[in-house]
């Protein structure tokens, strides 16, 4: 599938398509995870007639890959007529939720509307870990009962298992679980800062020692020599090209109707409630702004050795306060990586030795 | 030869792109792209015209090709295709009830 995945964005890169959208149904939640960047109240969602409207939209305009997500999505009592419109428009579905309102019925609805992936967060293998981060007491064993449901069905399940200081020791059984549950694994140690740009979470992701093991598991990543090799140089091939999908072929839309590049991008472009979606998607500024961005571009990133292979997430940045600026939490996972500082980390060195000599210089004043 | 009908499986995502369709079954996450002449056949799979009457109309009213061996071609695709449950196959006209 790989090379046919990549034809299709290529070619939906050349005509400028979007081909994936992230649409987040509801803000609302049933959990309260210490590390989740949303606010969950209701500001005022969009409607039903509203949110078909857009799928319609976004149809038309190519999309194929549709991530509906939230907040939980079972949180709408109109979920599945949102679902059911989706599927008649023949997107290939992904849902993320965290089944913890996954019954019978709602598996055999997931099943029966052909959808082809859902997402389903654990956090460990153990209800004391897990229900202490999503604050919500018997969640891992309602969870777990609804990715049984949805796998007796035959239906794909993925677990994604975000990583932080609290459950740092549990990603190993949370990967055995789902190996008995029969579901995919994949393992995340990003926290991603509020969408107010709050980052007060942010301490909850590991870092340093901790960081290194995990990239040095070859259960998590594989060949570790490859994946920790130092960066090869870099050619004009590298320098020119795009940092990730995200404003090219992909973007996200809140349950508000706000369009941004990304869910871990939140630059606001346009607002679908306001204007046409394919409006927004060819002539919206910050769009069209995030497009232009070339490694070449990036004042800081473009002299970092790790330029090539970094991980650099653009919308990390623009949370930083620069979208053409480093992303911190990436320079650290690349030296985690290699052992090699980065140009960011080398320049926030250089501030901190300055910043003291001009201290001692006020004091002598 | 009896008449062969085809519509449009039910556990896949679709959408055409610069005139291919491309195509997502759910089974078993396999991404197909056809081309433009099976995306003609595609799109003309509404369950209730024969698949001789689509090629007469889809095919060889718009490329120079011999009808006998289109039509052979055209079956072995659309049989391809079923085996992948991207299409639905019968000799009889295909309803709604029978594409759930």
């Amino acid at each position: 599938m790989g090379s046919l995945i990549q034809e299709l964005n290529q070619t939906a890169l050349d005509a400028g398509l979007p081909i994936s959208v992230q649409l987040d149904v509801t803000y609302r939640c049933n959990e309260r995870c210490v590390h989740c960047y949303l606010d969950h109240d209701d500001h005022g969602e969009m409607t039903t007639a509203e949110i078909k409207d857009v799928l319609d939209q976004i149809a038309d305009a190519g999309v194929f890959f549709l991530t509906l997500s939230g907040g939980e999505v079972l949180m709408r009592m109109d979920f599945f007529e949102i679902l059911e419109h989706a599927r008649a428009l023949l997107f290939d579905v992904k849902i993320k939720t965290n089944a913890f309102m996954i019954r019978e019925k709602e598996a055999d609805r997931i099943r029966d509307l052909g959808v082809r992936t859902v997402q389903v967060s654990i956090y460990s293998h153990r209800a004391e870990v897990h229900d202490a981060i999503t604050k919500l007491p018997g969640s891992l064993k309602r969870s777990v009962a609804g990715i049984r449901l949805l796998q007796s069905r035959g239906v794909k399940v993925i677990i994604a298992n975000v990583l932080m200081r609290q459950n740092l020791n549990d990603y190993a059984g949370v990967k055995e679980l789902a190996q008995e549950l029969g579901a995919e694994y994949t393992i995340d140690p990003t926290i991603t800062p509020k969408m107010d740009g709050d980052r007060s979470i942010i301490p909850l992701g590991i870092e340093g020692n901790d960081l290194r093991q995990v990239f040095r598991n070859p259960d998590l990543v594989g060949n570790v020599d490859e994946f920790c090799a130092p960066p090869p140089a870099a050619d004009d091939g590298v320098m020119d090209e795009t940092p990730c999908s995200a404003g090219h072929t992909a973007c996200y839309i809140s349950p508000y109707g706000e369009l941004f590049p990304c869910v871990q991008f939140p630059l606001p472009s346009g607002n679908v409630r306001t204007q046409k979606f394919i409006d927004i998607w060819q002539n919206s500024i910050q769009l069209n702004e995030v497009r232009s961005i070339r490694a070449r571009d990036l004042p800081v990133c473009s002299t970092c050795s790790h330029v090539g292979t970094c991980t650099r997430c653009p919308g990390l940045a623009y949370m930083e306060g620069n979208m053409r600026g480093p992303s911190t939490q990436d320079c650290e996972k690349s030296f985690a990586r290699t052992g090699i500082a980065s140009a960011n980390m080398l320049m926030k060195a250089s501030r901190t030795t300055l910043a003291g000599l001009v201290q001692i210089a006020g004091l002598t004043q | 030869m009896n008449a062969i009908y085809i519509a449009h499986g039910t556990k896949l995502a679709g959408r055409k792109l610069k005139n291919q369709m491309i195509i997502m079954t759910a089974r078993d996450s396999v991404l197909s792209s056809l081309n433009e002449v099976g995306t003609a056949i595609w799109d003309a799979a509404d369950g209730v015209t024969p698949l001789e009457e689509i090629v007469e109309q889809k095919v060889c009213a718009e490329y120079s090709v011999d009808r006998n061996e289109a039509l052979r071609d055209a079956e072995e695709f659309v049989q391809d295709l079923a085996s992948d449950g991207i299409l639905i196959v019968s000799d009889k006209p295909i309803g709604l009830e029978e594409r759930s």
